[in-house]
């Protein structure tokens, strides 16, 4: 029945209309995305100043600025892709160069796939459960940096182990034949080829994990903070959750306050993608293979 | 100096970190079932799974999260029905029909979609979309379970985007050749051969978009009301498993009955995603042996 009522339109006009469709879905994927921009940035606007970005919050996070939320999130990023990439670069020079097709190597992958798809709330409760509590780190920078870097962990790996991977086998080959070892070979060779790939990977990790709320819920975030962070072990305000807390949490909260705070967090995060982006695409036309 | 030893230490390390991937899945693992498990052994699991109140301070306190499951897959499914179909859509779109200058902007923005925080689509949805939902549907409130499925749709469409967009890009160009010989038209052989060819692929993204769905905490937490019952319609608040940890943990004490309570729903979570992680990760494989 489906059959014959497809039959009566002629194969050009259901082809002109599946295009229409295709081309309106499209459309309504990507419109809300630049609404989302454009809404946050009409409304926040107005709220950004330098005092804004530089001072501390008053009267009860309604008034002030948002200097400790933003210092906070910047420490407990730097922390974490500081541990998470000379693990997850390591991790991936072993997938791409020393691992060998076996069980061993199966297990790896699944287990990284498996650490992808954790939600990051889960994370929060393991972090809060080991950083916190058993290791008595306390709710600081440090237990959420390492939080995070384990969630990221395995998009790290994967992101790094692609571009290990697109270095051409003929560049080892070449390596190898002068007599040079395995390990000389990847440091002087496939590291310094891949380098572009790893770091836009990073970048984009680095925004990834300045948005995220639900690790550094119980591990690092706190409500308010009354002094800048002094060191590792200290409470810190994170502007994730401080737009959480704002916007839902405190009554007669200013918009253009609320807007502000979601203006900050989303111009850090989408410019570091974008720079990211960019990067990516420029050195792919550079790339001489 | 000893270039061999300096050599053997580093693929030493190089391993150690190979296999750390394994390490923090058997710990995460290891450490909700440890925590679970005392709950369980004091509660019982099947209360627990199947009992539709979730009282934890009332005394005695009750968990029963069959509720926090039925929310959970309540926004899940709504927002797979509308990402899947709209996701599938935009990937071919953007890999068949748009010229490579437009695919390379389209593509960007579906990326940077994937970066915008999901505290702050939650904070965008609960000003903006509530509030629509509330006034266009005339419902007392706009805290919904539909507005859920909305904001998470936006949230897997990037992971079903662009992992579909792979898929059906690498579909050899000589199975497309093999249909337009054949008189078929550009739509046709994009529904008949394409489509077909990329379907594990598609599979996959499907179900690591669900996964990201399922997992997902700050933006469901602002939209879907949190309310511990079971919804009558799609237009009821809700609550969600992930939603339930991130409210309550901070007002738990520390090794306590509701503090376990919590780890046992963090295991709930883990074995579900673990299950839709291990299921597209085997489609996938199929594909690229073929």
């Amino acid at each position: 029945m489906y059959n014959k009522n497809m039959i009566k339109l002629s194969p050009k006009l259901s082809q002109k209309i599946m295009y229409v469709v295709l081309a309106l879905s499209t459309a309504i994927v990507i419109i809300p995305v630049l609404l989302i921009v454009f809404i946050i940035i009409k409304n926040g606007w107005s709220a950004i100043s330098w005092e804004f970005l530089t001072s501390m919050p008053t009267d009860g996070m309604r008034a002030g600025g948002i200097l400790p939320a933003i210092l906070g999130t910047l420490s407990i990023v730097a922390c974490a892709i500081c541990i998470t990439l000379p693990v997850g670069v390591c991790a991936a020079i072993y997938l791409n160069e020393y691992a060998k097709d076996n069980l061993l190597t199966r297990i790896i992958k699944l287990a990284i796939v498996n650490l992808a798809g954790v939600p990051s709330v889960v994370y929060g409760l393991f972090g809060m459960g080991i950083f916190v509590m058993l290791l008595g780190f306390g709710v600081s920078i440090i237990a959420g940096a390492l939080t995070l870097s384990i969630m990221e962990l395995p998009v790290i790996i994967t992101t790094a182990r692609g571009a290990l991977n697109s270095v051409p086998y003929s560049f080892r080959e070449a390596s190898w034949s002068l007599g040079v070892s395995k390990w000389q070979t990847i440091r002087r060779i496939v590291l310094p080829n891949a380098l572009p790939g790893i770091m836009t990977g990073a970048i984009l990790s680095i925004s990834r994990i300045s948005g995220e709320t639900a690790p550094i819920l119980f591990t690092a975030a706190a409500f308010y903070v009354p002094h800048l962070p002094h060191s590792m072990f200290d409470q810190v305000m994170a502007l994730p959750y401080h737009l959480y807390i704002i916007s839902t949490q405190i009554p007669n909260m200013p918009k253009n306050i609320i807007f502000g705070t979601a203006l900050v967090l989303l111009m850090m995060v989408l410019s570091m993608s974008l720079f990211a982006i960019v990067a990516r695409l420029y050195f792919r036309k550079k790339r001489k293979w | 100096m000893n270039n061999k030893l300096i050599d053997s230490i580093i693929e030493k390390i190089i391993f150690l970190c190979g296999i750390i991937a394994i390490v923090f899945v058997i710990l995460i693992f290891g450490f909700l079932l440890k925590e679970g498990f005392y709950f369980f052994k004091e509660y019982g699991v099947f209360k627990f799974i199947f009992g539709k109140y979730w009282y934890p301070s009332s005394n005695p306190a009750v968990f029963g999260v069959f509720s926090l499951i039925i929310g959970s897959l309540l926004v899940t499914l709504g927002a797979a029905i509308i990402a899947v179909p709209l996701g599938i859509a935009t990937a071919l779109f953007i890999a068949e029909l748009a010229p490579k200058g437009i695919r390379d902007i389209l593509k960007s923005i579906v990326e940077l979609m994937a970066a915008i925080p999901s505290v702050v689509l939650g904070f965008v949805g609960m000003v903006t979309l509530v509030p629509l939902i509330r006034t266009t549907f005339d419902i007392p409130t706009g805290l919904t379970a539909f507005s859920g499925s909305i904001v998470l749709a936006f949230m897997a469409m990037p992971t079903i985007v662009s992992i579909s967009e792979d898929a059906i890009r690498s579909v050899p160009w000589s199975y497309k050749e093999g249909a337009y010989a054949l008189g078929a038209t550009r739509w046709q052989t994009i529904r008949r051969v394409v489509l077909k060819a990329a379907m594990p692929g598609i599979i996959a993204a499907v179900m690591l978009g669900i996964g990201r769905v399922i997992g997902e905490t700050m933006a469901v937490l602002m939209v879907t009301g949190n309310a511990a019952n079971i919804p009558s319609s799609i237009f009821d608040p809700v609550r969600t498993l992930t939603a339930t940890i991130a409210a309550e943990m901070g007002e738990t004490v520390r090794g306590g009955l509701h503090y376990r309570a919590l780890f046992a729903i963090g295991l709930v979570l883990f074995s579900i995603t673990f299950i839709i992680n291990f299921i597209a990760d085997l489609v996938s494989n199929k594909n690229k042996k073929r």
